[in-house]
């Protein structure tokens, strides 16, 4: 990477299209799997879980980046784990306090954010690298990106499921006159890993990607 | 006779209904990975296995004996995930020292079991079912373990023949395992309500 002063706005710009497109962490990297899969039932749960990891993923990053040239390469992992459980508590407990019912239905997946492939990855990858505006950066894009994702998935599935979307009715149900029948299958384990899977093919299709 | 029953009730119920592959999502990443080759999947789940006894055991007893009485409970993720990591340095240690093959087949994933949601999620999972007595918490961490082994080594055995299969090109990899998965998750609610 170059050090002259107008090639960084294109870094930057770079990074932050990284994490929305080129390197997804779901569609590309395949990171973060399990909350993927796990709270896309319905997109409010999902928003709020994007909401979270962004949280978690901007502070880790930054506290990742301030100290990278303090740390040890042994237990680099190990206190990037501790940095990212410390801010998961926080949101778990911000969550409890003022979303008690959202804590309610994401349960033990928030404290299931703190083995979520995509932190410590991008602390891996990204922070313990560069500097704090490119690593703000990249948690911004990366975080976005992923919560677009989960709430595109979390949309189709809950369409499917119920016929509305974040709690909107958008499809007549067929016992109050319409023709919509729920697809229960939907919302249980089954459509997770059927829409995903799909989505996935979906992606590669388009760009024209051989596994 | 009433013991014995709560545990044999505990071990079937998070071995087949409440599988941590197909009904909680857990351990999904390793799940992708390691899939591949039915002796790699067989590993793999044994090293999960006792990582997470003897990590779910742990952590029952720091959470119950400690961190309850001394009111700690904030610090509970921070003290759960340093327990995992030290199991997983300890196996790590111990795989590399006596089966040096299997080691090198491991590769990268078995530092990566400190950061699969399987062994955090069931000692997450264990607290929120206000399990009571340590021997059974003991025996459903060992269910978690034969589970995760049970669903990586059925997905192993089916990729084994989906090589021969004519897949679609844009399907191929990560999708057709997601959607194998996802048939095998619906064969799995055949048991839900089994027992509770």
């Amino acid at each position: 990477m170059s050090n002259s002063s107008d090639a960084r706005p294109a870094l930057y710009s770079q990074t932050l299209l990284a994490g929305l497109w080129r390197e997804n962490p779901i569609l590309r990297l395949l990171l973060g799997m399990c909350p993927t899969l796990a709270v896309t039932a319905a997109v409010k749960p999902a928003f709020t879980m994007g909401c979270c990891v962004i949280f978690v993923l901007l502070c880790s990053n930054i506290i990742v980046s301030l100290m990278r040239n303090l740390l040890k390469p042994h237990l680099r992992i190990l206190m990037f784990t501790l940095t990212i459980a410390t801010f998961v508590t926080i949101a778990d407990l911000f969550l409890k306090a003022f979303q008690p019912e959202m804590s309610e239905t994401l349960g033990p997946y928030v404290p299931l954010i703190i083995v979520n492939c995509i932190i410590i990855c991008r602390a891996e990858a990204c922070a313990s690298k560069n500097g704090l505006i490119v690593s703000i950066i990249d948690a911004f894009g990366m975080g976005v990106g992923f919560t677009v994702t989960l709430c595109v998935l979390a949309s189709v599935r809950e369409l499917l499921a119920t016929g509305a979307i974040f709690e909107i009715q958008i499809l007549a149900l067929a016992k109050e006159g319409g023709w919509f029948v729920k697809w229960a299958a939907m919302g249980m384990p089954v459509g997770a890993f059927l829409t995903l899977g799909l989505m996935l093919g979906l992606v590669n299709l388009v760009t024209g990607k051989k596994a | 006779m009433d013991t014995l029953n709560i545990l044999l009730m505990g071990f079937i119920s998070v071995v087949l209904i409440n599988n941590l592959v197909f009904t909680k999502f857990l351990g999904i990443c390793p799940y992708l990975g390691v899939s591949g080759r039915i002796d790699m999947a067989f590993g793999m789940g044994m090293a999960v296995t006792f990582v997470v006894t003897l990590s779910g055991t742990l952590t029952w007893m720091i959470d119950n004996w400690i961190l309850m009485k001394l009111g700690l409970e904030v610090t509970r993720y921070v003290c759960f995930i340093l327990v995992i990591a030290g199991a997983v340095q300890l196996v790590e240690m111990y795989v590399r020292k006596f089966f040096p093959s299997l080691y090198d087949s491991f590769g990268i994933f078995l530092p990566l079991i400190t950061t699969n949601c399987a062994i955090l999620g069931l000692c997450l999972f264990l607290n929120l079912w206000m399990i009571e007595s340590l021997l059974d918490a003991a025996v459903r961490s060992f269910g978690a373990g034969i589970g995760f082994t049970m669903a990586i080594c059925i997905m192993a055995g089916i990729r084994e023949n989906l090589n021969m299969a004519d897949v679609p090109d844009c399907l191929k990899g990560a999708p057709i395992t997601l959607i194998t998965a996802g048939l095998l998750s619906l064969a799995f609610m055949g048991f839900a309500g089994m027992i509770r």
